[in-house]
């Protein structure tokens, strides 16, 4: 039955699948706690969901070109401790353009090892997570940053501001996915992204620049944590230094939870952001029904595999593997 | 061979479909024990689908297959060779890391107590196969670090490890030297002496002749007839191999062509061609001609900036050109529409639309953003162009025939306005009707006044839409015919280097 | 210059560099550090070791496979958990001190049901091991917390605990056990039909289904046995402290991933062996060990790990390219 159905309308409901359970879920808790559809809780899942989501249109669009990024959360820890340690030695204003410069730059350094000298990324970023963690740990000399002065600096305004009653972090997450989308999708770059991703040897017989494309989503991909860090770092107002261990896999989880294929060429940011969105309010309605948080991992292991699992099994054409 | 034995195998009336293409078309082969059978075709004649068949990779539709008298089923590998079918593959399915014993018992290692290989036994095995073989190996021996040759020979002695009663070769020369040849003809040999009967596949003459006791041939599909090879000449097999439109379809030559817009002066990339000199004008085409790594398709990535030469010049429209990548190619109107459609022309993903655009989609803008009107206006003009049938623009490329994927690369290189457009095996696993549209669409363009390169390993081809043929064999431009006074003799020797010229 | 390959260590070496970088920086840290070169130090290093260690012969099998398994720390997680719990389970009571024996088999069992589960789903569904691990290292770390409640266990029994200074003869009883697991996977992967099935399998894959390997269930008795591997270096870790925290084991598959690709497996499969992993471990072990007795700070040993990891990876490129034939791609 099931094999019928996958196979008659499978993959235009594979494609909605993040869609549908999304809705499904949103549904269920809603039916299970009054607060979950009000507006203040929508605003706070919203909210927290910023800074992994700001981080995944990054990994998005390094992963649509067909590789893979695991340094975002030592990156990320690098970039908050920097942030906040110059913002009393330089200031603000002079300390969040030295971190992102500083933080593209190890985007750099992903760039070339993987797009210009063609090295495998999941190796590469496992190296450069560990690097980069190491790096935080040297420059902090293992210990907590805090910005002194919390309550009377412009730069709280990214963590803890709003605008029109909308939280600044939430304006900075949809308006980036907004940018991002629009460029892979209109762009002659988001294009290219798409191609190189998709079929890397196709595209060189196409005059496409290989090692440039890549090169430039690992820089993206850094700008994104930089400007994480920003949000984190404001919002918090100090960090300590592994602030952002973990972050690389939840980041994937969202990744791939939108539907973008870890082989490359597809993928898309907005359904991006609807994987982050799902996983916040999974944990955040599980929460409302009193679970502790940690059952939302439990929860996001089931959503991940079968999510996946459908997706697969419409380009196959069947449920099962046919391997013996 | 006496009329009364039962042929070691017997296939009737086989069909198998493809979506789009009717890959084999009721097809009637049997091979006796102790006789090697050769099979024929061009590429895309059903060949290898037909030995898929054999081997159990692929159920017909209809048809039977009958082993020593008995119909049977073979849905996998392994049941076909416990029948007693083996097949010799062209891309060797090896594991590289193990030793040459553990592949040749591959899934049947032999095992002592606790799941432990049996080593003594595996070895003593492997080695008395190797050794009936005439290896000069020892089974123990990694794989990778075995020549090509030698690979080959372990796959071959995959086969004896069951008491084989019908051994498929499939092209089993391709990446051969010729004393290699020599030791493997003599196990052929061999084999069919104890009994075994033997399909080989090939479609190289030279070996068939030498070798075979009957010959079937293939075209289209479907089955031409089988001849027995003594009483049958390289003509007759090429007749019925290619057709009765041979003659018919010959390219009539223009007879005015413009000035030279590509020549290329002594081109050296060691080690795959040397010493290559040619010159394509406006408005002609010039056909490559050879067997499979005569070194053409090196040639043509050379050109399109994909290799680096080791010696020699290239000039495009009178200019000496240093061509360094495809971007420089591009920008020198250098185009080329490569031999592998999936892997190298198409991102199968993408839609019709994005494919034909993408090496000029950061031309192709208004502001920052794709013009997708100026885009989509390329592919409709180009898909009525070139009667490219897709339903949208938005089908994924990977849904369409193989014709029509053909076409939109074509059709993305024709919009770059090249003024070279070199094809590299244009109609490769295209089916008949496409294929003639494709050769009608390569003379329009010679018309239009493009210089054009066709690389083809298919004779018909390249004597229908040719005004000059360059004949490769080993690296090396062995021979340069004019439209006119080529025949397929001297076609056929020219790239097999058997009876005229003799490489060095 | 002398044909230097016709020495066999050097040629030995070659084949196996890891083992080149171990000898340099084992004599670095005997000449640099005073107490690195002692008996009980170089015993040391072996336990430290054998955590990582026991995990990455597991990871070994795996990734010669063709797949990963990112979900090992959160096993080793679980598994300690049960190991210290199970021993205070009132039916146990009564046992004495073999109350350590149920608890131990309940812990590897788990750990087996965690690889055979990974193991099932990456058969059965066709989804890629590492989306499948990374699924079970969220989902296994939630029921290390769902079944601890975020508590932390501590071993009642004393004689558990104190199991981890035993010693057989002059050596500790864990770097026994690591030596002896060792020596099996070893001899699994390179005398037995699994063993040798396993580089069919990551070598090619196609290959091994028509030579009639049963490749799925090939892969879940890895899996399995990378679970039995992870629980099993959970529960001496919970040995060693006494005690199993819920967080035990947090990026322990990136060090045990780091250790198997030092040590030359292959990320796409059909590469690698057991004496590259255990040369990858204890690159990583003296290390961090001689850096720690010359008072490094462990960041720097962070940064020169990952350092190498990627220099691993660029001279490996360097030496084995050709497979493009000179295409510029």
């Amino acid at each position: 039955m099931l094999l019928t159905r996958l196979k008659a309308g499978g993959p235009a409901i594979a494609k909605q699948g993040i869609l549908v359970a999304f809705i499904v879920f949103m549904i269920a808790f809603s039916l299970m706690s009054d607060r979950f559809l009000s507006a203040d809780n929508i605003m706070s899942v919203f909210r927290q969901s910023a800074i992994i989501g700001v981080m995944a249109i990054g990994v998005t669009i390094v992963v649509i070109g067909g590789n893979l990024d695991l340094s975002v959360g030592s990156m990320l820890s690098f970039a908050t401790v920097l942030v906040v340690d110059l913002h009393d030695k330089i200031g603000p204003e002079l300390a969040i353009p030295v971190m992102i410069m500083a933080t593209l730059c190890l985007g750099a350094i992903n760039g070339f090892l993987i797009g210009i000298l063609r090295l495998n990324s999941l190796i590469v970023t496992l190296g450069m997570l560990s690097a980069i963690q190491g790096l935080v740990l040297i420059y902090s000399g293992g210990q907590n940053v805090d910005i002194a002065d919390q309550s009377g600096t412009w730069f709280a305004v990214f963590g803890r501001g709003a605008v029109f009653g909308i939280a600044t972090p939430i304006i900075i997450f949809l308006g980036l996915a907004l940018i991002f989308h629009v460029i892979m999708t209109t762009m002659p770059f988001g294009r290219r992204v798409h191609a190189v991703g998709g079929n890397p040897t196709a595209s060189v017989f196409s005059g496409i620049p290989r090692s440039r494309i890549v090169f430039m989503t690992y820089l993206i991909s850094a700008l994104c944590v930089a400007i994480a860090a920003i949000i984190l770092g404001s919002r918090v107002m100090g960090s300590q230094n592994n602030v952002g261990q973990g972050y690389e896999l939840q980041v994937l989880a969202a990744v791939i939870l939108g539907g973008t294929s870890l082989l490359g060429g597809s993928g898309s940011i907005l359904r991006t952001v609807l994987g982050v969105l799902m996983l916040a309010f999974i944990q955040n309605g599980l929460i409302l029904m009193g679970q502790p948080y940690y059952t939302q991992w439990l929860v996001t292991w089931a959503v991940i595999i079968v999510a996946v699992w459908l997706d697969v099994a419409a380009k196959r054409g069947r449920l099962f593997s046919p391997i013996a | 061979m006496t009329a009364t034995r039962e042929p070691a195998l017997r296939l009737q009336g086989i069909v198998k479909t493809f979506p789009g293409v009717r890959a084999l078309d009721g097809v009637d082969f049997e091979v006796m024990p102790g006789e090697v059978h050769a099979l024929l075709g061009e590429n895309g004649a059903g060949k290898s689908t037909l030995m898929k068949v054999l081997a159990g990779m692929y159920q017909p539709d209809e048809g039977q297959i009958i082993i020593a008298g008995q119909p049977v089923r073979m849905t996998t590998p392994i049941e076909a060779k416990a029948q007693g079918v083996v097949l010799i593959h062209q891309e060797l399915s090896l594991v590289p890391e193990m030793s040459a014993a553990e592949n040749i018992y591959l899934g049947e290692l032999p095992r002592k107590a606790f799941g432990r290989v049996d080593w003594k036994i595996l070895e003593e095995r492997s080695n008395a196969i190797l050794k009936r073989l005439k290896c000069n190996f020892r089974a123990e021996v990694t794989v990778a670090h075995l020549s090509i040759a030698n690979q080959q020979m372990v796959e071959i002695a995959r086969a004896l490890t069951v008491d084989a009663r019908v051994v498929v070769f499939d092209e089993p020369t391709a990446s051969l030297t010729d004393a290699e040849k020599v030791v493997l003809f003599d196990i052929i040999n061999d084999l069919k002496s104890q009994g075994v009967g033997i399909v080989y596949i090939s479609h190289r003459m030279d070996e068939i002749f030498t070798l075979s006791d009957r010959i079937t041939v293939l075209r289209d599909g479907a089955y031409r007839g089988t001849l027995t090879t003594a009483d049958t000449n390289e003509d007759e097999v090429t007749r019925l191999m290619i057709g009765r439109s041979l003659d018919l379809s010959r390219n009539e030559a223009a007879s005015k062509f413009g000035d030279t817009m590509l020549e290329v002066r002594n081109l050296t990339c060691t080690g795959l061609f040397e010493d290559v000199s040619f010159t394509v004008r406006a408005g002609e085409i010039v056909g490559f001609y050879g067997l499979v790594g005569a070194g053409r398709t090196e040639i043509a990535e050379t050109l399109f900036g994909l290799r680096t030469p080791t010696a020699g010049e290239i000039r495009v429209d009178g200019q000496k050109v240093e061509i360094t990548s495809p971007r420089d190619a591009i920008a020198m109107g250098v185009s080329l529409v490569p031999e592998n459609r999936k892997e190298q022309g198409l991102v199968l993903q993408m839609n019709c639309r994005d494919n034909m655009t993408l090496p000029q989609v950061q031309d192709l803008t208004a502001g920052p953003f794709v013009a997708k009107g100026a885009e989509l206006a390329i592919f409709d003009q180009y898909r009525e162009k070139l009667a490219i049938k897709t339903p949208s623009w938005r089908q994924p490329t990977a849904v369409l025939s193989g014709g029509n994927q053909q076409k939109i690369v074509i059709g993305k290189w024709l919009s770059m306005k090249p003024r070279v457009l070199v094809v590299d095996e244009p109609t490769r696993g295209i089916d008949v009707g496409s294929k003639s549209e494709i050769h009608q669409l390569l003379r329009e363009l010679a018309a239009q006044g493009y210089a054009v390169i066709v690389i083809s390993s298919e004779m018909p081809e390249v004597l229908r839409v040719s005004d000059r043929i360059v004949a490769m064999y080993h690296g090396r431009v062995m021979r340069e015919f004019d439209i006119s006074e080529v025949t397929e003799d001297s076609l056929v020797q020219a790239i097999s280097g058997i009876k005229s010229a003799e490489p060095a | 210059m002398a044909n230097f390959t016709q020495i066999p260590l050097l040629r030995w070496l070659m084949r196996n560099p890891i083992w080149g970088f171990v000898l340099i920086v084992f004599i670095f840290f005997s000449l640099a550090a005073d107490n690195f070169f002692s008996e009980r130090n170089l015993m040391n290093i072996v336990v430290q070791t054998s955590t990582i260690g026991l995990i990455a012969l597991g990871m070994t099998l795996v990734m010669i496979n063709g797949n990963i398994d990112l979900s090992v720390g959160a096993t080793l997680a679980l598994a300690a958990a049960f190991a210290v719990d199970v021993q205070s389970w009132a039916a146990f009571a009564t046992w004495g001190n073999w109350q350590i024996l149920p608890a131990v088999c309940i812990a590897l069992l788990v750990g087996i049901l965690m690889g055979a589960i990974n193991g099932f789903i990456v058969w059965k569904t066709g989804v890629d091991a590492f989306i499948v691990t990374l699924g079970a290292m969220l989902g296994i770390r939630g029921l290390v917390f769902v079944y601890t409640g975020e508590q932390s266990f501590y071993a009642m029994n004393f004689a558990y605990s104190d199991f981890s200074f035993m010693t057989i003869g002059p050596f500790p009883v864990l770097a026994v056990i690591f030596a002896v697991a060792v020596i099996a996977v070893h001899l699994l992967l390179s005398r037995t039909v699994h063993g040798r099935n396993t580089y069919a399998v990551g070598g090619n894959r196609e290959a091994a289904v028509n030579a009639g390997i049963r490749v799925g269930p090939h892969m879940m008795i890895n899996f399995m046995l990378i679970g039995f591997l992870a629980a099993l270096s959970g529960v001496l870790l919970s040995t060693q402290m006494g005690a199993a925290t819920p967080n035990l084991g947090r990026d322990y598959e990136l060090w045990v991933i780091t250790a198997v690709v030092l040590g030359g497996t292959k990320l796409t499969g059909g590469k690698g062996d057991i004496i590259g992993t255990l040369g990858g471990v204890l690159a990583i072990g003296i290390l961090r060990n001689g850096m720690n007795l010359m008072q490094v700070p462990a960041f720097y040993v962070l940064v020169i790990l990952g350092s190498i990891l990627i220099a691993v990876l660029f001279l490996d490129k360097r030496f084995n390219r050709s497979a493009d034939g000179g295409l510029r791609l």
